[in-house]
């Protein structure tokens, strides 16, 4: 029986594909967590995953990495809960971590009640809700347009921990959430047995990504102690500690004001938090404040095509190409942008051109300060045009320059190092994120699809 | 002449795809206090291609740590991101000097 006064969580790594220690998972799942807490995704790889609803890791990780999850579910008797499933959290993710769940159950023997919750977004029902004036822009982002709603391929709501919690309370031994907070699937259980939302929104944020928050920011495993009046952290793999420092260092992670944290319903404060250490490994946090919001509001996240691109690479050995790189680049753009101009009469708008000169420029481009003595240089093309034929055609037009413009008009005709034939690879299409805003609701779970089921071997008593 | 590289590692990372932020874990009280005097923000402004008010500082003495947050300068993932992360904009705060004493 555990502790009523306050409630522990085992998160065992900041992502599930990441991996994680498995003796720090068997020492934590010794101290009697009550609930294990994992992230699925994140928007940080890039638009591509919500544009095209995919996964950015390897299945066979996450099958691996999530079979390990269950039997440590079924070890400790707690529920397993992870959010943001599949990169993306799109329902089509939600989808497959089901079936996933539904065959590994049958493969390990278990019985489990699976609660699903939905974060995809009708472009529809946005678009009404834009109309009446229910959403709202986060950053400095241009008045959102209806069109641009219906363009998106994907529309993600961020749940909170309301529509954990809800998940929670179906009895669920495993929950499956599309796109959510990191954060609420740590702090939903605290909150609904009733600690401190302060306590618990702090303690989820410095816990979101494992064992990040310690001085082995690899071993992945971290357990959280939240209760009515601040939070203990500390990491269990071997040699790992937790420290004042590394803890408080962790409110600056991916946050862009170290003192405040914006979540679904309302604000965590840190502003007089005290970070204290218990001992060698373990810190006690104190003084976080939660205030909630007048209005609930949920995040959206989208994403749309831009255009599509096609990349070329090719290499420079040559010691005085090399040295005058900026000028020869200058000289193929130049010649190139003519040649679009005269054989497909397109205007400089219609297309986007990016020369990254590896090895002077391609990490920082104009802001880049340092002159470089590299021997050779890798030039990274890139066009982008309204469609893949378009691009593909414009890097075919500038293959003959990227191997054979010469710095000058009276010299004999260089040749460089092409590493692929064809030169040109089309990339596909580049998705964009085009949503920075919020959604006012008046039910939390008017935005969420909650659903209950039955998965794995069948156990008497159990209806299937 | 001191470089921010000399006295603390820099972090830069996205918070979220439109907003980036630049952490300075400076190695103690002392190299947190010249980051505060003697790196203005005008400089890192300039360092990072955006207006100087568009640019937030944070001080956390408790941690020695100077941070920097901005609305990215291109929105991760688009035609002109060179960098999905947001990770390698730490090298240009790095690389700054120092205010001369």
């Amino acid at each position: 029986m555990s502790d009523p006064s306050f409630t522990r969580v085992l998160v065992p790594s900041g992502v599930l594909g990441l991996g994680f220690d498995e003796t720090a998972l068997a020492d934590a799942l010794a101290l009697e967590p009550d609930i294990i807490a994992i992230d699925g995704g994140s928007t940080d790889s890039g638009p591509h995953f919500l544009g095209t609803g995919t996964s950015k890791y390897a299945d066979s990780v996450i099958r691996g990495e999530w079979r390990t999850l269950l039997e440590a579910r079924a070890a400790a008797g707690v529920p397993l809960v992870i959010g943001s499933v599949g990169t993306c959290g799109t329902d089509g993710q939600v989808d497959r971590m089901l079936a996933l769940t539904e065959d590994l159950a049958a493969e390990l023997g278990q019985h489990l009640r699976v609660a699903t919750v939905r974060s995809e977004q009708s472009t529809t029902r946005l678009i009404e809700a834009l109309d009446a004036g229910d959403l709202s822009a986060l950053g400095e982002s241009p008045e959102l347009e209806a069109k641009t709603l219906a363009s998106c391929s994907h529309i993600v709501a961020l749940a909170g921990a309301e529509q954990v919690r809800a998940a929670l309370d179906t009895g669920a031994d495993v929950v499956i959430a599309g796109r959510a907070t990191d954060t609420a699937l740590i702090a939903a259980l605290p909150i609904a047995r009733g600690h401190d939302p302060g306590a618990a929104w702090h303690a989820a944020k410095i816990g979101e990504c494992g064992a990040l928050c310690s001085t082995h920011p690899t071993s992945g495993v971290v357990v959280l102690d939240i209760g009515a009046d601040g939070f203990t952290v500390w990491p269990t793999a071997t040699g790992a500690r937790c420290t004042p420092r590394t803890v408080a260092a962790h409110m600056l992670y991916e946050n862009s004001d170290p003192f405040v944290l914006l979540e679904p319903g309302g604000r965590l404060d840190v502003t007089d938090a005290r970070y204290v250490a218990l001992d060698d490994r373990r810190v006690r946090v104190t003084g976080s404040r939660w205030t909630t919001d007048a209005r609930y509001t949920v995040k959206l996240e989208g994403a749309h095509i831009a255009g599509y691109r096609t990349m070329s690479l090719a290499l420079v050995r040559d010691a005085r190409y090399v040295a005058n790189g900026r000028d020869w680049i200058a000289r193929v753009e130049s010649r190139l942008r003519d040649s679009i101009h005269r054989r497909l009469s397109l205007e400089a708008d219609d297309y986007a051109l990016d020369f990254r000169l590896i090895g002077m420029n391609a990490v920082l481009g104009p802001l880049e300060t340092e002159s470089s003595n590299a021997h050779e240089i890798g030039v990274l093309f890139l066009v982008t045009a309204a469609t893949q034929a378009l691009a593909d055609e414009i890097a075919r037009l500038a293959d003959p320059l990227l191997l054979h413009c010469p710095l000058t008009d009276d010299e004999p005709l260089p040749t460089f190092a092409f590493p692929f034939s064809p030169a040109a690879t089309p990339r596909g299409a580049l998705h964009a994120f085009c949503l920075d805003h919020v959604w006012r609701l008046t039910d939390p779970m008017s935005a969420f699809r909650l659903a209950v089921h039955e998965v794995g071997a069948v156990v008497e008593g159990v209806p299937s | 002449m001191t470089r921010v590289a000399d006295i603390a590692r820099v972090r830069s990372k996205n918070a979220g795809p439109f907003r980036l932020t630049i952490d300075v874990f400076c190695e103690n009280e002392a190299a947190c206090t010249a980051v505060v005097d003697r790196l203005p923000n005008a400089r890192v402004a300039r360092a990072l291609g955006v207006d100087e008010p568009a640019l937030q500082r944070y001080v956390l003495r408790s941690i020695d740590v100077v941070k920097f947050s901005l609305a990215r300068p291109v929105v991760q993932g688009s035609a002109e991101d060179r960098d999905q992360h947001g990770a390698q904009w730490s090298m240009l705060v790095e690389s700054l000097t120092l205010d001369e004493v």
